[in-house]
Parts: structure tokens; sequence; C-alpha cells
């Protein structure tokens, strides 16, 4: 079978309907499990239940507050992670020095659970908005500058010295050519840290909130409304998948000269 | 005497401890308009010694010096093209031609006059807006010579650049790299392992001993030029040439440890 060969590429059509194929099935157990009654519909909703979560709580502007205030808290945490990580991460990945000085410090923080510092930063920041930044902060910081550092060492040294007998500097050679070099391999990791700072803007609304899609689906919890927690499941990973587009999309865009 | 390199000596840190002596006691000068090549066995610090005359890597004794000034880091005085793809991948053959020309901040239309003599010049008309990865190997090396040339230095250091190309591509690039030298004579030193290769560019072929690098024989080529490919099969080459895989042979046999 053409269809079974590794590393083959297949066509689109067949790779569209195998993911339907895959994404309908789940759909029909769920519906089957729930409509069937073979599940109690208070722990597993019916389908047409989160359908009608979703056309209520989207009409009559609670969903929407609840995603504004959910990707404000994301987006200013991620930016603020990223316009440090990168610049950080350049620097440490083109001098062996800076590496040496950061990366023990970087590392260890780095396995620290983020959830372990979450009472601490309630502690010190309380449960607004800057306590949340601060949880997504931590949670991707770290892993981004130690992604950054790694994209940038693996530029062959060639490279640069190619642009040293062309009349670069040491230091020009940072921007002029580390820099540019390493762009889709920072996008790729800014793409997949985009993901965990989702998943610590749930945690921490989890713990301590009072909006966001976490808060509305641990409200829910506590009402036994677990159509509504299906909803915020839902819109979450729409916007994952949404982020995760954007990034493809500016990668494909303006870094389509990369391999 | 543009370059003169005197008791370069080169060693690495072994790791397992102790060092390797890459290179010793190697002194040789090369003259301006000269076109030298360096042959050896694999592994006997030929490209090194090419890294150290572009300031790229330290000799651990000895100097070398570019115009009477000692060399103390790469400088675009010493243009490089590498064995290995070294164009910017972001940048389209025009800008990467481009790419030292705008360091030294010349006028742009200087700059564009520059450049676009130089895409003509490596047969690239076509391709001047194409990015790297739409260029097949040999493509590339044009962009890569054209860049060092682009920059005129004082001269040009060729590390195995048509060492990974096919061998009929090699033999383009080859005539290519005569009929560019012939226009303007700029002054090259080109390390090879191919002996047909080196004999077809050189004024003078420098055969190096097999690890620690030494100058084993430095032999003029007085073929007459201009040359193209076909001199291989000359007489005058042959007998050149067997002169010098009589050298390597034993140099081989010496780094491989065989009974000679």
């Amino acid at each position: 079978m053409r269809l079974l060969r590794p590393l083959e590429p297949i066509q689109r059509q067949p790779a569209l309907v195998a993911g339907c194929l895959i994404g309908g099935t789940i759909l029909l157990a769920w519906a089957l499990a729930t409509y069937g009654g073979m599940v109690r519909t208070d722990f597993l909703p019916e389908p047409h239940k989160v359908i009608t979560a979703i056309l209520t709580y989207g009409s009559d502007g609670r969903l929407l507050e609840a995603i504004w205030v959910s990707s404000r808290v994301v987006l200013l945490g991620f930016l603020l992670s990223a316009l440090l990580s990168i610049p950080i991460g350049l620097f440490m990945g083109s001098f062996r020095l800076v590496q040496a000085g950061l990366e023990p410090t970087i590392n260890f923080i780095r396995y620290l659970p983020v959830t372990s510092m979450v009472p601490l930063l309630i502690l010190w920041l309380g449960i607004g908005i800057e306590q949340k930044i601060a949880v997504i902060f931590i949670g991707t910081f770290f892993q981004q500058v130690i992604m950054v550092t790694d994209v940038v060492a693996r530029t062959p040294k060639d490279l640069v010295y190619a642009s040293y007998t062309l009349g670069t500097g040491r230091f020009s050679a940072v921007f002029r050519v580390l820099l540019p070099y390493a762009l889709p391999g920072i996008c790729d990791a800014m793409r997949i840290t985009m993901g965990w700072a989702w998943t610590y803007l749930v945690v921490a609304e989890l713990v301590a909130a009072n909006s966001g899609l976490g808060y509305m689906s641990l409200q829910a919890m506590r009402g036994f409304r677990v159509d509504i927690i299906f909803m915020a499941i839902l819109v979450i990973g729409f916007l994952g998948m949404i982020s995760d587009m954007s990034f493809r999309l500016v990668r494909r865009r303006l870094l389509s000269w990369a391999e | 005497m543009l370059l003169a390199a005197d008791k370069v000596r080169l060693e690495f840190p072994r790791a397992k401890g102790g060092t390797v002596v890459a290179l010793d006691d190697v002194t040789f000068s090369v003259e301006p308009n000269e076109f030298t090549v360096i042959v050896g066995p694999s592994g006997c610090g030929k490209s090194s010694l090419l890294y150290l005359i572009g300031g790229l890597h330290e000799p651990t004794a000895g100097s070398i010096a570019l115009s009477g000034k000692p060399v103390r880091g790469p400088g675009p005085d010493r243009g490089m093209v590498f064995q290995s793809f070294t164009l910017f991948p972001w940048l389209t053959v025009r800008e990467n031609i481009a790419f030292g020309l705008r360091q030294k901040s010349l006028p742009q239309p200087e700059i564009s006059a520059i450049v676009e003599r130089y895409i003509r010049d490596v047969g690239l008309t076509e391709f001047a807006d194409a990015h790297p990865k739409q260029l097949s190997g040999g493509m590339k090396q044009r962009v890569a010579l054209a860049r060092a040339m682009a920059n005129d230095p004082e001269m040009l250091l060729m590390d195995e650049p048509f060492g990974s190309l096919d061998s009929q591509t090699r033999m383009v690039m080859q005539e290519l790299l005569l009929t560019i030298w012939e226009q303007q004579h700029k002054t090259v030193l080109f390390v090879t392992h191919d002996i047909d290769e080196a004999i077809l560019l050189g004024d003078r072929v420098i055969v190096m001993t097999a690890r620690p690098g030494r100058i084993k024989s430095d032999i003029p080529i007085s073929l007459p030029r201009p040359r193209n490919p076909d001199i291989v099969l000359s007489q005058g080459f042959l007998a050149i040439k067997r002169a010098i895989l009589d050298l390597l042979h034993e140099e081989v046999i010496r780094s491989l440890a065989l009974p000679g």
C-alpha cells in the first residue's frame, strides 16, 4: 500500500480523510456514550448541551469577556518572556562565557515546578493580573532562554567565519549572522512555548482568579455544570490552535528562505 | 612578497590529554598575483594552515604577515571561500554578494555595479533574486566565489571549494575560476587534495607531508596560460603529475601507517 511506506509523502485527500476519520470517531464515540446512556450525563455532557452552552455564553458576552481576559494575560506574559528570552538566549548562544555564567542558574530554576511557586506569587502579588502574568512568565521564560540558546549555538561556525572574512566584526556578527540565521528556530521555539503559556494560564486561573476561562471552568465545577467545563476546554483548544497557526503562517511568509 | 608564513606551528589539545601537532615549521611566501596551490594527504593540516592565514585560528608559534603586517585576526583583506556551503540563507544571491560591500559603506550605485558584474561573471543572472536553498551545490560555490571576489580582497583563500561537488561540476568550476583569474590575476592560495586540480590551476604547487604537516616540496608549474581543462592530457602535465603523485604516495602510506 502506497499510503503506508515509511517517510513517503501522501496526497492531500487521504491526509484529510485520515484526520476527519479520527476526529469524527471521537465525536461519534462521545455521542454514543452520552445519548446511548452508557455514562452519567452529569459527568460527561451530551454534545448538544455543550453547543447550547457555547451559544448562550457566546451571545450574552460572558464567553468573549473570559476569552479577552485570558488571552490578554497569556499574551502579556508570553510577550514579556519572549522580549527578554530572545536577546538573552542570543547572547548565551553566541558567547560561551555568557552561557557558562547563566546556564547553571537557569537550568536549576527551569526544573522547579511552576506550580510550587504559585503560593509564593499569590502572597507577593495577590490574585490579580500580575500574579497570572508572573506564573506564565516563570513557566515559559526559562524554557525559552534555553531553546533560543540552543538554536543560536547550532549556527555553523563557517558561516560566522565567512562573515569575518567579509569585514564583519565579532560583535556585529551576532546581529548580522547569528540572529538572522536563528530566526526560524526562534520562531519554532516561540510557537512551542506559546502552548505552555496557555497551560500555565489555566493553572494560575484555577488557583486564584476572579475572571477568565480557567475561573469560569472552576465556577462551573462548583455548580456541577460539565457542559461549561467542556466549553472552556474546547475554547482553550481552539485558541491554542489559532496561535499555533499564526506562528506557522508567520514562519512560512517571512522566513520562507529556511530549508 | 604579499604573504609570509614563518616557522608556523599549530598544536591541538587532545581530548585524553597531551597535544597533537597539526603543523610544524611551515615557512613559505606568496608573491602578488601568484596562484599558489597547497596539496597534501587528508589530515595534514592544509586547511588549518588556510584558517591560520585567514586569522580564524591562531598559530601556537611562528608568525604570518600580510604585506609586512602581522596577521592578528580575520579581515576583509583576506577573502575566503570555504568547502562547506557558507552562503547566508536569508539573503538572495544579489544580497549575499553585496554583504561585504555594504559593510564598507560604499555608495549604493557602486555596490550595485560591482554586484551585477560578478553575478554576470559567474553566470547567475537568472538567479540573482533566488535564495541559496533554490541553488545547486555548484551554483552556491559560484556565489561564494563572487561574494569573496566582489569584496576585492588583497588575497583570496580557497579551502577545497569544489571538494563537495560532483566531478563534472568541479571541472566547470575550475574552468570558470581560471577564466575569472585570467582577467584580474588576484593573488590566490588554494587548498585541495586533487592533484589534477592543483596542477591545472596553480603557478606553483606546495606539497605537504602527512601529520605533522610540513612543507615537503614546492614545485613551480610552468605550463603556459591561459590554460583550459584539456591540458590535463598533455605530456608536460602528466610529467608533473607523476612527480607529485610520487611525493604524495609516500605521505599517504606514512599517514595510514602502512608498510611502505
